[in-house]
């Protein structure tokens, strides 16, 4: 299933006025995204974070970058849905240009993507700016 | 709200104001307490990471930034002496507390890590490839890239005892690793990450007689110093490294305790100011104990909280404090073993008040987050012992682990929001 895009993401989690509703929400987005096949989570594709770790496979067709990412924790991957909304399919320029912490910041998330989160999802982010800028 | 726990419940609520111990009255004492968390009352259950501090402790404080506030050992004036006499005062509190023969076995460090890194410092200067050390599956980083990293510099062999699925070190296996050549024995007293507590006493015995008096005994005791009754001579270990934040102390400060003949010609750890006796632009001569292990100005408010700490829980009814800790993990570990999809990782015979458990479904950091949502604070991830959690074969633990302010009523909180994880995560 195609994520929704990240304006509908802002629209549908304003809906949500309590937390739980919020990241049941989230969670069933990262339950919606295509799995990345277990032989993918590779040393190469880890993101270590303290508390949960990220897979990322990125491959780039005609421009456009493709992203298959996986978490082993559930809250994270769903965050990380929210993540793939923004990037997944977008050109370099596409991604250089859109601002991710503003993203998080409408969401009311801007928690998960701060520094001192040890989820790996910083880290997810900053891999996928530097790829993007290596191709400007 | 009434418990749904409660019938089968180990843990009659208010059974601690029967005793020379009063929970409810403790918790008074730590304004931290009272605060809420996502508007919730907060439930503070990562008490391994860190304890939170009773206002004594934050008095002193404020009263040495506010009071007197100096440097210690060599000013020429009054407030100089007064921060002089309370920072040297706490080292004779914290010498009794663990019952040291003097005052000059307290080494003031940053923490346990600190203190451990001291010895194998020094160690590895004395280490030759015929030697090993001896350290468990169970350890903290602290107690094991310490080791690893001597061994690798010297040439010596690491060696590591295992661990059952309980969580508990193998005695008999462990004791067959003692031999001539094992030079030190660095053992934690308890796991920071499953609650096992090893009877470090009976074990210190052994290491001596098996290695002909020729290995040092190291407890780390970070997770022990503040569940149990320390009394190191009576262990008859060399060293035992502690922290004060996890026994209701300021964070930056601990203790290397050591037997005087060995700390007085360990080498040095840091040079420069207040370690030294005598310095030409040459060469330089040593302070003498504990000077000589303690370079530069010192964290003197942290000595100082750490004072206060010590001595205002020195004085509770320490057997009572202990029973109602593990009154409170008993609770919590009955209603572990009644909730469907959770697993308690670490079931050693004896244990601090640690409660480390896997889910079904959800991953630790998942748990984590919800359980914050719900005002409840816990610790997860592979809690700074990776190689254990490779061991046990899963990617770290939700840890809840308890302190003496901790109530039955809180568990019960904590499994009231365990169930919401369960539901959210279904």
């Amino acid at each position: 299933m195609a994520l929704p895009s990240t304006n509908d993401i802002i629209e549908d989690l304003e809906f949500f006025d309590d937390w739980e509703e919020r990241y049941k929400y989230i969670i069933e987005l990262g339950e919606d995204m295509p799995k990345l096949p277990a032989p993918l989570h590779t040393q190469e594709r880890l993101v270590k974070g303290c508390q949960s770790n990220v897979w990322i496979d990125a491959k780039i067709t005609e421009g456009v970058f493709y992203f298959e990412v996986e978490s082993d924790a559930i809250i994270v991957r769903g965050l990380l849905a929210l993540v793939m909304a923004a990037y997944d399919q977008k050109t370099a320029a596409q991604i250089h240009a859109f601002d991710i912490d503003q993203y998080f910041k409408a969401l009311d998330l801007e928690q998960h993507i701060s520094p001192t989160r040890g989820n790996g999802l910083r880290a997810i982010v900053a891999k996928i700016q530097a790829l993007a800028a290596s191709q400007l | 709200m009434a418990s749904p726990y409660i019938e089968t419940a180990l843990c009659r609520h208010g059974d601690s104001l029967t005793m020379s111990f009063d929970v409810y009255e403790i918790r008074q004492q730590f304004p931290i307490l009272s605060r809420t968390v996502h508007n919730k009352p907060l439930v503070y259950l990562d008490n391994a990471a860190t304890t939170q501090k009773p206002q004594v402790v934050i008095d002193a404080l404020v009263d040495y930034y506010s009071n007197y506030n100096s440097n210690v050992h060599r000013g020429a004036h009054s407030l100089a002496d007064e921060a002089t006499r309370k920072y040297e005062g706490a080292r004779d509190t914290i010498a009794e507390f663990i019952q040291a023969n003097n005052r000059r076995e307290v080494i003031w460090t940053t923490g346990t890590t600190e203190s451990i890194n001291i010895v194998a410092h020094g160690l590895a200067q004395m280490l030759t490839c015929d030697d090993q050390v001896l350290v468990t599956e169970m350890e903290h980083h602290a107690n094991l890239v310490t080791w690893q990293q001597a061994c690798k510099a010297s040439g010596a062999s690491l060696v590591i005892a295992p661990i059952d699925d309980d969580g508990e070190l193998i005695i008999d296996q462990y004791l067959a690793l003692i031999n001539n050549n094992t030079r030190l024995a660095a053992l934690p007293h308890a796991s920071n990450a499953l609650g096992s507590l090893n009877p470090i006493k009976e074990l210190t015995t052994e290491i001596k007689k098996r290695s002909d008096n020729s290995a040092l005994v190291l407890i780390d005791g970070a997770q022990g110093i503040a569940h149990s009754l320390v009394n190191v001579q009576e262990i008859g270990c060399d060293f035992y490294a502690f922290s004060s934040h996890k026994l209701y102390g300021p964070t930056g400060i601990g203790v290397l305790w050591g037997k005087e003949q060995l700390l007085e010609s360990w080498p040095v750890w840091q040079t420069g100011g207040e370690m030294i006796a005598e310095v030409t632009y040459t060469d330089a001569k040593w302070n003498t104990l504990p000077y000589r292990l303690e370079a530069g100005t010192p964290n003197i408010a942290g000595v100082i909280g750490f004072g206060a700490a010590v001595s205002w829980y020195a004085k509770l009814d320490l057997k009572a404090v202990l029973a109602h800790e593990e009154k409170v993990l008993s609770y919590a570990t009955q209603l572990a073993a009644d909730f469907t999809g959770l697993t308690v990782i670490g079931s050693a015979a004896k244990k601090v008040p640690v409660l480390s458990f896997v889910m079904d479904r959800g991953h630790p950091a998942d748990i984590g987050f919800i359980l914050d949502r719900q005002g409840v604070a816990i610790r997860t991830g592979h809690h700074c012992a990776e190689p254990l959690m490779n061991r046990l074969n899963i990617p770290g633990t939700a840890r809840a682990s308890f302190a003496l302010y901790n109530t039955c009523e809180e568990v019960d909180a904590l499994f009231n929001a365990l169930k919401k994880v369960k539901q959210m995560l279904a």
